[in-house]
């Protein structure tokens, strides 16, 4: 028998093996490149979450863009400016001058674009310029003839055929050319303001009398403009020179302000009874009040001092109920502040700058009670200062310069203030939680206030939770420990099946089933609470007084299977004494009892609801690990205890619950974040209403529930987006870390019972 | 032999009966839980009889009134009053019933509660006929004639009822079939046109902003257009004549309270008498329904109808998803138990990556939309598509990035259960392929892996029954309430995975809670939540049976 010669380094052989090396190798490589990966982008979530929360954090930042003569300016002191602001897009600047000239330059390069003469024909000189509502581009022009001129910039884009933009700037006259005569002798100071009805404008001369005249608008016929009719109400009289005078936006109130500091306040609700509420200070002893101006919104006002603080000021109820002038809050520069300067307030958002004598610009926003910037742009005095539309430009007029900067400041709203504490925000009478996110109007106040939410989150987990821990753990013990075992075959997978149990089924019944049920039978649930724990404990006691022959026909463990009709009798009677209960005890609508005798409200939608639902779906959770926990006690442990003469209670609370006990906490835990991070079951069974209030009977928002309501309608990469990735954020780090607890701890358990 | 109390108490039987009420309990709300979504699901297509109710109605004056009970409870005498009702003053507790009596074009109301205390009398006579329409809801009532056109076919006065019920079925079934042939060419035909359409505009756009000017391209663009806009006239042609076929037939039927009203057949779906019909009729008429609910599109704003879209996007979605995650699953787990240097370091990554199955869904919604969408999506269009823009292509919620979404949420389920199914392999298996000179890869490939794979397919299942039932992330990366199209046609590239789709537990959220007609989508919610229940309660059982299978076939192998 010859044998066959095996040349196991043949060629063929020895080419298959380098291919079959060459796989392996690449194998290797190649999953050790994808499972990284895979691993790295899990991770991602974390990092891109904090990519886009991180702007928020960032302070803003300031680049010089221009520098140029200002133009038109000469010699001549005519040519000074006495108004200086700029086009939507940071493109064109406008000038006004003293002797009425208004000058649209380029901010690039200091070009003059056009030029236009207002007060040729009138023949007087400009003394004081004030801005209408703000972003309205209306300004009001008082003359040293007394007399006032509003006019309106305008910017009309044109293209030419290869689309390239220009904008053609251009002055109207929205209250006519004519000048509004209104003192005998040059305008000191002057105030208006409008609405679509009606314009309110006051002026005042170097006496302490001021004039008021109201306009009504009334709409044209072809709706292409509107015809005015004229009122000049009497004239009053002001305690003071007014050196600011300023008028809300509601048009209820005038603010009038000398330098020293006093604000005497009127109302002009009637501009036929101009009534004076008294005097106020509004800057320290000493100082000089050395700005005074509205903020966007014509809410509240902005008054600085030759102390370096600028301060918030703005009409709140008191606690009596009667209006008053209040300060708010105040913002100071952080090293050595010198006197304010000049303030400029942004348009779009409650957000100012100031630069003080030393030439450090400062910007701030109201809301968040913020300063984002500080820096010393400038070292000479500052002449004029103005900020682009957009927030995204700041010209300073200084010493026959204009010099033109970008600002990148994106996220001024946020801080952890504003986040987390209580903010007075406008139209409100004290300090508050509230989340209001957007609204219509341009000039709102974003009220982006965490707390509500995460307030709302922690109350729909806590009564969760306390529905949840004793039905789940109790369960678990009884299963673990005192079920029979061909019992807790079937019970156990039945329960962990309702894991998988997808929330919206839950949440839609909640909604729409056990609410309207819980409404109406709302005395019932309560009597169950009683009935419930009673029956059983009724039962358990007639059972072990029945004789040994009945008894014994049961075999250990089958408790819960006898408790089954048991439980289903008991709801049923619970829910039927509960009629007469209610009619005992609650007048017959236990319902209306609550919100008119307890004063409490009532939401059909309310945490009670929330809690059965949310707590249903977290039981199989905390029911399952705890479960393990408790069965995974080595049997010796228990055995030992039983073999000593403890009974199976005394066993289980002193021997096997103490030795289950982090497993069953890990498990709450893991409960717990299913719990705080549910969004179906809230956004379904509850109003989505963000109060704060402890109220089982009310409603409450989850941040869960308020990413899935706002991320679609929010705007991309604003602040409000940002916000709702932070809540993201949040979200995850909290459940990612208790579920990191409560892994340790249960790892730490299986080690333990390891080495038993 | 009688305990005492304070013995009772003593031995502890007080604790132990309540921990296991506490099971019992938790048992009951379960089966309860299920047990409700299956009777109030199941039972919608069952049909009802209709009842001819005469009772007095909250201002004391006499109605009579038809339909079907939808629902009853009972309620407190005192709420009554205080709604304005009169109550006997010595009943506590009266029960109301839900009455659905349809015919919302005439009454402006579908549904109606009614005290029973208030009716006086309640029959069921026959030939009632309930009719299904494509607006307004159910239509209750009695037949009076058909007509075709002015003329009248059949009535109940000259015909008796039974042939012109006949003949009301026959013309029935006449124009559904129109109606379906309309619908055919609506979607199939003119949708293809539309969308070829569409492609030929995105071509000569594409074209135009790459400054290609080609006579020849632009010239064939043109007759490509042409043709289709020919065909499209032709179809219009064909579809008018449908339309003015399937109009010809009318339906005229008499309310309870009187009322004539028209219909034309091309708004109805279907028309029977519940009244009349026997019960083997019932189950029939149970088994149409219900093929209806499974296979046809929704109607009235989604609350009458089918679900077909919403299952068909649920399962597309869910197919995408596991084609994603599994590979990637697998590869990830595989390196971490097979390839990594175990140590800390991959200690940590295991306890990271099991935790972020705990991390809340919509968190991963918020990562799909900013990352995917916003970022990714954004990009691809900037790159892929400039010819659609401003018009988002894949920089808006689509399929694709809810599959995705979803497979990121899902991965740590396929990574958790491969990697238990690799550490239950015992070493000896290994050891012994690669003592026969297997490479590792080898080992991996011919050994492991298939030895693994019943874990790894509980974990795909797992995966796809949470993916299945997931909504929260999937209202910000996908799901609309009503999607034109399907996310599969005859159009080339036949798969569009930029499509927005519709899915079965969005449904359920949108027609529960956002819809104008609540009441009446009810029965129709409960019907989509038990089918949902149902799937994924038998993928949850099927990897149950797998795992269990699997730790039998293992169990001889570790000694």
């Amino acid at each position: 028998m010859s044998s066959v010669k095996l040349d196991l380094n043949s060629p063929a052989l020895a080419r298959k093996r380098k291919i079959r090396n060459f796989k392996d190798t690449v194998a290797t490589h190649g999953i050790g490149v994808g499972g990284i990966s895979v691993i790295m982008t899990i991770m991602l979530i974390f990092l891109y979450l904090l990519y886009e929360v991180a702007p928020m954090l960032q302070s803003a930042s300031i680049d010089k863009t221009a520098e140029f003569d200002v133009p038109g300016l000469t010699t001549d002191e005519s040519t000074r400016t006495m108004f200086l602001t700029s086009e939507e897009q940071a493109e064109i600047g406008m000038r006004l001058t003293e002797s009425g000239d208004v000058i649209f330059f380029d901010l690039k390069e200091g070009g003059i674009i056009s030029q236009v003469p207002l007060l040729d024909e009138i023949g007087s000189k400009v003394s004081v310029v004030a801005e209408g509502r703000i972003g309205s581009r209306t300004l009001i022009l008082g003359l040293e003839n007394g007399q006032a001129l509003i006019v309106k910039h305008k910017y009309v884009a044109k293209y030419d055929q290869d689309a390239n933009r220009t904008l053609l700037p251009e002055i109207v006259f929205p209250y006519g050319e004519e000048p509004i005569a209104l003192l005998n002798e040059p305008v000191a100071s002057i105030a208006m303001n409008e609405n679509d009805e009606n314009m309110v404008l006051v002026a005042s001369g170097n006496d302490s009398l001021a004039q008021i005249v109201h306009f009504t608008k009334e709409e044209d016929l072809f709706g292409d403009g509107f015809e005015l009719e004229r009122y000049d109400a009497p004239a009053f009289e002001l305690s003071l020179k007014a050196d600011y005078l300023i008028i809300d936006a509601e048009m209820d109130w005038l603010f009038a302000a000398n330098e020293s500091g006093s604000m005497e306040r009127f109302s002009i609700e009637d501009v036929d009874v101009v009534e004076s509420f008294g005097i106020t200070r509004i800057i320290e002893k000493g100082e000089r009040l050395t700005q005074f101006e509205p903020l966007l919104g014509g809410i509240s006002v902005l008054a600085a001092d030759s102390s370096g603080t600028t301060s918030q000021w703005f009409m709140a109820r008191d606690k009596e109920g009667t209006p008053q002038f209040m300060k708010v809050r105040s913002f100071i520069g952080d090293d050595e502040p010198t006197e304010i300067k000049l303030i400029a307030t942004e348009e779009r958002r409650k957000g100012f700058f100031t630069v003080d004598s030393s030439g450090v610009v400062s910007i701030y926003n109201t809301t968040a009670h913020r300063s984002v910037l500080e820096e010393q742009l400038i070292s000479n005095p500052v002449d004029f200062m103005v900020v682009a539309p957009r927030a995204d430009a700041l010209i300073i007029e200084s010493s026959g310069k204009l010099k033109v900067w970008d600002v990148y400041n994106k996220h001024p709203e946020v801080s952890w203030s504003s986040l987390w504490h209580e903010v007075w925000y406008e139209n409100y009478d004290e300090p508050e939680y509230i989340w209001q996110s957007s609204a219509a109007t341009n000039d709102f106040e974003p009220k982006m206030s965490l707390a509500p939410l995460a307030f709302g989150t922690i109350k729909a987990a806590l009564y969760a939770m306390l529905f949840a821990i004793p039905l789940a753990i109790c369960g678990a013990i009884y299963t673990a420990y005192f079920m029979a075992p061909e019992w807790r075959r079937k019970v156990k997978p039945m329960i962990e099946l309702m894991e998988a149990l997808p929330t919206v089924i839950i949440g839609f019944l909640a909604g729409l089933f056990l609410a309207p049920f819980i409404e109406t039978n709302l005395s019932g649930v309560f009597t169950l609470l009683l009935v419930l724990p009673f029956g059983i404990l009724l039962f358990g006691f007639t059972w072990a007084n029945l004789p040994q022959s009945i008894r014994h026909k049961v075999p250990d463990g089958w408790d819960a299977v006898l408790l089954l009709p048991v439980l289903l009798l008991l709801v049923w009677f619970g829910l039927t004494i509960a009629t007469p209960i209610e009619q005992m005890f609650f007048d017959g609508d236990m319902r209306t009892w609550v919100s008119r005798d307890l004063g409490i409200s009532f939401d059909q939608r309310n945490a009670l609801v929330v809690g059965i639902a949310m707590g249903f779906a977290v039981i199989p959770s905390i029911f399952s690990i705890a479960e393990d926990a408790i069965f995974s006690v080595p049997k010796h442990l228990s055995n030992g205890s039983l073999a000593l003469g403890a009974t199976p209670w005394q066993t289980l609370v002193r021997v096997v619950i103490p030795t289950a006990s982090p497993g069953i906490f890990s498990a709450v835990m893991i409960g717990m974040g299913r719990a705080v991070g549910e969004t179906m079951i809230v956004l379904m069974a509850t109003g989505n209403t963000p109060v704060m209030d402890w109220n089982i009977f009310e409603g409450m928002r989850t941040l869960a529930a308020n990413i899935a309501v706002e991320v679609p309608e929010s705007e991309v990469h604003s602040t409000h987006y940002r916000v709702l990735f932070l809540a993201a954020f949040v979200l995850f780090l909290f459940t990612f870390v208790v579920n990191t607890v409560a892994e340790l701890i249960r790892q730490r358990l299986r080690n333990k019972y390891g080495s038993l | 032999m009688n305990i005492s109390v304070k013995d009772w108490y003593k031995s502890g039987s007080p604790w132990i009966w309540l921990n296991a009420g506490a099971v019992a309990l938790c048992v009951i709300m379960v089966v309860g839980l299920l047990g409700l979504i299956a009777v109030k699901g199941l039972g919608h297509f069952w049909p009802s009889t209709l009842y001819v109710t005469e009772y007095q109605n909250r201002s004391g004056d006499q109605k009579t009134i038809l339909g079907e009970i939808a629902d009853s409870e009972l309620v407190s005498a005192t709420q009554l009053k205080s709604a304005g009702y009169q109550v006997p003053a010595d009943i506590e507790y009266i029960e109301r019933d839900l009455l659905k009596v349809g015919n919302r074009d005439v009454s402006g109301q579908d549904f109606l509660w009614v005290l029973s205390t208030s009716i006086s009398k309640q029959t069921a006579p026959e030939n009632l006929i309930a009719v299904e329409r494509r607006e307004w809801g159910n239509f209750y009532g009695n037949l009076v004639s058909v007509k075709e056109g002015d003329k009248v076919v059949a009535s109940v006065a000259n015909g008796g009822f039974e042939s012109t019920w006949a003949a009301l079925q026959e013309r029935i079934e006449r124009a559904l079939a129109i109606q379906e042939e309309i619908h055919g060419i609506e979607k199939g035909d003119i949708g293809s046109i539309n969308y070829g359409l569409e492609r030929l505009r995105l071509k000569e756009r594409g074209l135009e902003l790459q400054g290609d000017s080609d006579p020849i391209k632009l010239q064939s663009i043109a007759e490509e257009r042409a043709g289709l806009n020919a065909e499209y006239e032709v179809l219009k042609d064909q579809l008018n004549g449908l339309y003015s076929q399937v109009q010809r037939d009318q339906l005229l039927a008499k309310t309870i309270d009187g009322n004539e009203v028209s219909m034309s057949l091309s708004k109805v779906v279907l028309a029977y008498a519940p009244n009349d019909m026997g019960f083997f009729d019932k189950i029939s008429h149970y088994i149409g329904k219900l093929g209806e609910f499974l296979l046809d599109d929704p109607r009235e704003a989604n609350t009458e109808g089918g679900i077909f879209p919403a299952i068909f996007g649920t399962v597309m979605m869910v197919l995408l998803m596991s084609i994603m995650v599994t590979p990637f699953g697998v590869i990830a787990a595989v390196y971490l138990r097979e390839y990594a240097k175990q140590g800390a370091v991959t200690q940590v990554i295991r306890i990271a990556v099991n935790n972020l199955a705990g991390v809340p869904s919509i968190v991963y919604g918020v990562f799909g939309l900013g990352f995917f969408i916003y970022f990714l999506g954004g990009n691809i269009d900037q790159l892929f598509y400039p010819e659609a823009l401003p018009a988002p292509t894949f920089g808006t919620p689509g399929l694709l990035w809810a599959s995705l979404t979803l497979a990121i949420l899902t991965v740590p389920v396929v990574i958790v259960a491969t990697e238990e199914g690799l550490s239950r392999i015992p070493r000896s298996v290994r050891e012994g392929s690669l003592a026969l000179g297997a490479t590792k890869f080898e080992t991996l490939w011919r050994v492991v892996l298939p030895m693994s794979s019943p874990a790894i397919m509980t974990g795909v299942i797992l995966a796809i029954a949470r993916a299945a039932g997931e909504v929260a992330p999937l209202m910000l990366v996908g799901v609309v309430k009503l999607a034109p199209s399907l996310p599969l046609d005859w159009n080339y590239p036949f798969i569009h995975l930029d499509r927005k789709f519709m899915h079965l537990g969005f449904h359920i959220y949108d027609v529960g809670f956002q819809s104008p007609n609540v009441e009446a989508a009810r029965p129709l919610v409960y019907a989509t939540a038990f089918l949902l229940v149902l799937v994924i309660a038998v993928l949850n059982l099927a990897a149950v049976g797998i795992r269990n299978g699997l730790r039998e076939k293992y169990k001889s192998l570790e000694h």
